[in-house]
């Protein structure tokens, strides 16, 4: 398979650029030692930090090194709680993780109907109105949105808690918060996928044979519609891995973008940079993901190629 | 000349009022966006003293909200537009060049792209702004240098389009340099997609400027920014609704009213996308 090896060559390339690229931004301020001391250190302990991290050595010895403790999946120690940051960052994970699963099944679960209902119903005042609501989802603020939520339905109507991490309720808001941009993407794509089928003479053929118009787009448009979504849905994963960190702060979920603004605070950097590495590979990776899955799920497409 | 519908003329009244609300911030406010009066701490809209008149009320160091949010406008704008120019500039010569010249040019330049992409833009601001330091300059320096594979992506395309065009190969036959060739023959015809990205880009920087200022990376205090003015109104959400309402209100208006602008300039670009 000639595809498959391509990919997989450009998502490894994709991910020795970001290394390189993180690498990079974590030096621009010149001294990276500076980014890692602890407030009020000492010019002799700043020193002695320098030569124990290596950042007293040429670049490229630098870059190498890096490469390498990376390779090694050895992500360094944080100065600021003494521990391994592979720990820090891995304990926070699952609570993203669970943030971001709400928001995709807020996304799939009102996007998908509402793209559905606007192709179907095209040019009704059904249509123009699910077009403002989906509009309205992709230029909100999550942050405004966010706090509009907590205002109304945490303060002013006590129907659910307003931050924390405690039960599953306190999981509602940040999910509808991060999911609502997610949901305009899924809306959009679901109607121009559906558009396009619909326009296909197999809808007609089904409906000369006596299906009902129903009937067609459950049983055939819906089928063949998937496809592109599915692609969208794997892509947005990373989307909403990185709105989390505006969500988390809002609502003090405390998933690892919660822990990046927090460890910038503190001064953590090596905790921010793993996150960002963690982001951008899940990123990767999930678009190699939709790509190949696009073939399986596609017959068409496999022979094409 | 096409007749403009009610709504498209509401799209372009909104864009109009953020940009003199911007330009015009000092004229049309009447206090001091950074004078404190701890006496007028957190007053509802329209509260009105002997000397002052404060419409959308106070923040929690007693200044006038709708003064700081027309400041906060003017910061908006001159760090969503002078990061678009910066993107626009790297993307469009990056993606003309690698049309133009292929081989190893695009082979590193759309590589570069790709990798871009792979880094989610906001996380990548966020670490790029926390190690440089936050503040106006590095807010537009970060979001100019992070954004342009976008543009890059849709000049090289459209450039490999107009490259093989008739004009174009008389031109290089008249005797024209490639410089002169993208700039004067192919840029003028591959400008409007350009411009449609750009759009939806410069919508992209308002969120990112507000985003990174309500996390403290962006505008620092004193100085206003809708973004800083929501993240200090958070800890009063329940005393003082104003102070998240408008601010977010203004946001959200004006980013809406950037989205329709750049479906509505892409209708007029591409006729054959219409209603999509």
């Amino acid at each position: 398979m000639p595809e498959l090896k391509s990919r997989l060559l450009q998502a490894l390339i994709a991910i020795f650029g970001v290394l390189t690229i993180v690498f990079f931004i974590m030096r621009l301020s010149g001294d990276p030692t500076l980014l890692l001391v602890p407030d009020g250190a000492t010019a002799e302990q700043i020193a002695a930090l320098r030569h124990v991290l290596g950042f007293d050595r040429p670049l490229l010895v630098q870059y190498g090194a890096y490469l390498l403790d990376l390779a090694r999946l050895d992500l360094g120690q944080s100065l600021v709680q003494h521990a391994p940051v592979a720990g820090i960052v891995a304990e926070r994970i699952p609570y993203t993780m669970a943030l971001a699963g709400g928001a995709l099944l807020v996304a799939l679960g009102v996007g998908l109907p509402a793209g559905l209902a606007m192709a179907v119903w095209r040019g009704t005042w059904l249509e123009r109105a699910l077009a403002g609501f989906v509009l309205a989802g992709q230029s909100l603020p999550t942050f405004w949105s966010g706090l509009l939520m907590i205002l109304f339905f945490g303060v002013y109507l006590g129907w659910l808690p307003t931050s924390g991490s405690d039960d599953l309720a306190s999981l509602v808001m940040p999910s509808v918060a991060l999911g609502a941009i997610t949901m305009s993407s899924f809306a959009r794509m679901t109607r121009i996928a559906v558009l396009d089928e619909l326009s296909r003479d197999y809808v007609a053929a089904g409906r000369a044979r006596g299906l009902s118009y129903g009937a067609v787009i459950l049983r055939h448009v819906l089928r063949n519609a998937a496809i592109p979504v599915v692609t969208i849905a794997a892509l947005e994963v990373g989307n909403l891995l990185a709105g989390a960190v505006i969500v988390e702060t809002v609502f003090a979920w405390p998933g690892i973008g919660q822990l990046a603004i927090q460890s910038i605070a503190s001064r953590d950097f090596l905790v921010v940079q793993t996150i960002v590495l963690f982001v951008s590979m899940v990123y990767i990776s999930m678009n190699l993901l939709a790509d190949l899955a696009y073939g399986v799920i596609d017959p068409r497409i496999r022979r094409d190629r | 000349m096409r007749r403009i519908s009610l709504g498209t003329a509401l799209i372009f009244a909104g864009l109009l009022a953020f940009i003199v609300a911007a330009i015009g911030a000092d004229v049309f406010a009447s206090n001091d966006p950074l004078r404190q009066s701890l006496l007028l701490r957190l007053r509802p809209p329209g509260t009105a003293t002997a000397t002052a008149y404060f419409p959308l009320g106070t923040d929690d160091l007693g200044r006038d909200l709708l003064a700081r949010i027309l400041y906060g406008a003017r910061a908006s704008l001159m760090v969503a537009a002078l990061s678009v120019s910066v993107s626009l500039l790297v993307g469009v010569t990056l993606g003309l060049m690698a049309g133009w010249f292929g081989g190893w040019v695009s082979i590193v330049a759309m590589r570069a792209v790709d990798t871009m992409l792979s880094i989610p833009a906001i996380l990548l601001a966020v670490l790029t702004v926390a190690v440089l330091g936050p503040g106006f300059f590095n807010l537009v320096l970060v979001l100019g240098l992070t954004r342009w594979p976008r543009y890059t992506r849709v000049a090289y395309a459209q450039t490999l389009q107009v490259a093989a065009l008739p004009y174009v190969r008389a031109a290089e036959m008249a005797g024209c340099g490639p410089g002169r060739i993208l700039l004067r023959h192919v840029l003028p015809n591959i400008a409007g997609p350009l411009m449609v990205v750009a759009t939806s880009e410069f919508g992209l920087m308002i969120l990112f400027e507000a985003s990174l200022s309500f996390l403290g990376l962006g505008i620092q205090p004193p100085y206003p920014s809708w973004g800083s003015i929501m993240s200090a109104g958070r800890q009063y959400v329940v005393r003082a609704w104003w102070l998240t309402a408008f601010p977010g209100a203004c946001l959200f208006g004006v980013v809406l009213c950037v989205n329709l602008f750049g479906d509505w300039l892409r209708d007029r670009v591409d006729p054959r996308s219409q209603g999509r």
